[in-house]
């Protein structure tokens, strides 16, 4: 049986992994906007910040990696929504194959076309003058962090696809997860900011993972920071999954 | 093994409500083994929720449902396999081709073989042509009938058929019922719902009509149709259908459809006689 699960999942996995390389535009909408940030932060605000880094571009990307994650999984909500509204979610519930191995070809998906997405959003820094002396370790911790962040959020993704009415709604969640980066450490040094933004942004969940892969690109030695952000990752993960699956049953099996 | 049961769908007092609204209120019927039995009713009535707890996507509130022998409730898994689902909407891939989506279900159902499987349903339901295009391109019927193979992988011996020809081009129709008909022939049992009565009629061995909850009538066309008094001898003139003018202007725009325009020239040569 769990031989069969991951079987299912691999050509499940498969079916979605076409669907971006058929329709390249979501990998380019997706990278799209984190670049355009990039280009604008980096050729109109950035000569007017000073962050003490040696490139503004390093400090930047960090940020703007996470954002192209939020950008990339709400078109995971769209298309379990997708799946849901054109009866093929219950065509393959009606088969003979482990039930969660549908929900699980849409997560793994996700987190294939997010290092996709992430992969050209680097290249791109690397052109605008990103340079960083990490070595493999540090590379493999920050994509392993961001396969973390990546999969937090594409729980949350699940819920929305799974409970949305239309497909705007389905893509709509992740909007105020876009902006959170803005009011974290990923542009500014929180420093500046008045009071009340300034705890904010120290206690979300963005500022210890920007400040985490930032460290680990620039070869500082990680503080606890790592940590808190593990911390986040994991507890949006367990708390996302718990309520994906309750709202999975309820859609199932009413 | 279980031994071979003779009704492969027994139903009996089967219930569901949504929330407060109650849906079906003691539901039977049984259907035979290799047999068509429809499922008439209005829209709203309860069709496709019969459909849906019969292929385990919802749980009864309450009754007895075994489908191929095995209970929904304790044996949904077995269920699963018995049987096949084609939605009220055809559930297919859009981006997929027509090929991929048949392999798709073949590999899931861990057959040998998947790509010869997939050209020999292409094959059946005449959709070689279109083996290779994005689903998203294809026309109402091509979709139905890709719906329709996609069911018939792996060979369950129970199909159920959601309203199938619903918004379906009177061509398509036809199209549609010959491959329900030729799957009753080789011994799979249908379910069918329908809205449409011709349809029950043309397809149906046993007929039974869903309203207010319940099942009012069931039986054969025949049964059904001594609940009326008897026949009056009336003489009419006989007409030609509209859906045979239809045909016979028409005729058939493909390879695959040249017996089903003859038939309907045929039958309109007859009735005009």
């Amino acid at each position: 049986m769990t031989n069969h699960f991951f079987n299912e999942t691999a050509v499940l996995l498969g079916r979605s992994m076409r669907h971006i390389t058929r329709s390249m535009d979501t990998i380019i909408t997706v990278t799209i906007m984190p670049i355009v940030l990039m280009l604008l932060f980096v050729y109109v605000f950035g000569g007017a910040i000073h962050t003490g880094s040696e490139r503004y571009v390093t400090y930047l990307l960090p940020g703007i990696l996470l954002i192209t994650i939020a950008m990339g999984i709400s078109y995971t909500a769209v298309r379990l929504f997708t799946d849901m509204k054109s009866g093929i979610f219950e065509r393959l519930q009606s088969m003979p194959i482990a039930r969660s191995s549908v929900l699980w070809a849409h997560v793994l998906t996700s987190v294939v076309s997010n290092l996709i997405s992430l992969g050209v959003v680097v290249l791109v820094a690397l052109l605008l003058g990103f340079r960083s002396p990490a070595g493999v370790l540090a590379w493999l911790a920050v994509a392993g962090i961001l396969v973390l962040f990546t999969l937090a959020l594409t729980w949350i993704a699940v819920i929305a696809g799974l409970s949305a009415k239309t497909p705007e709604g389905a893509g709509a969640f992740s909007y105020p997860i876009i902006f959170l980066p803005f009011i974290s450490s990923a542009f500014v040094l929180t420093d500046t900011m008045p009071g009340p933004v300034r705890a904010f942004a120290g206690h979300q969940p963005v500022t210890s993972i920007v400040n985490t892969i930032r460290d680990l690109f620039t070869r500082q030695p990680v503080s606890t920071d790592i940590w808190i952000a593990l911390a986040w990752c994991l507890g949006i993960l367990i708390v996302a999954y718990t309520f994906a699956m309750l709202t999975y049953r309820r859609r199932i099996s009413k | 093994m279980t031994p071979q049961p003779v009704q492969a769908i027994h139903v009996q007092g089967l219930e569901k409500s949504y929330k407060k609204l109650e849906v079906l209120r003691g539901v039977d019927f049984d259907v035979a083994q290799g047999s068509i039995f429809s499922l008439l009713g209005s829209n709203g009535a309860g069709k496709t929720t019969v459909v849906k707890i019969l292929s385990t996507l919802l749980k009864a509130d309450a009754g007895t449902v075994t489908v191929n022998g095995f209970d929904i409730a304790t044996q949904a898994a077995d269920v699963r396999k018995s049987i096949s689902l084609t939605g009220q909407f055809a559930a297919v891939d859009e981006i997929l081709s027509g090929r991929e989506n048949l392999v798709l279900v073949a590999r899931l159902r861990h057959l040998k073989d998947p790509g010869t499987i997939a050209d020999d349903l292409l094959d059946r339901f005449s959709l070689t042509h279109g083996a290779e295009r994005k689903v998203a391109t294809y026309s109402g019927g091509m979709r139905r009938r890709l719906d329709i193979a996609m069911s018939l992988i792996g060979n369950p011996p129970v199909i159920f058929l959601d309203e199938p020809t619903t918004g379906l081009d009177p061509q398509a129709r036809l199209e549609v019922w010959q491959a329900v008909k030729d799957l009753a022939a080789q011994g799979t049992t249908v379910l069918l719902t329908t809205q449409y009565l011709d349809e029950a009629e043309q397809l149906a061995d046993r007929i039974a009509i869903l309203h207010g909850g319940r099942i009012i009538v069931k039986g054969t066309l025949a049964e059904l149709k001594q609940l009326l008094p008897p026949a009056k001898v009336e003489y009419v003139e006989k007409q030609p259908t509209l859906e045979d003018v239809f045909f016979a202007i028409v005729g058939s725009d493909g390879k695959d459809s040249d017996a089903v325009a003859m038939n309907a020239a045929a039958r309109t040569r007859k009735e005009q006689r």
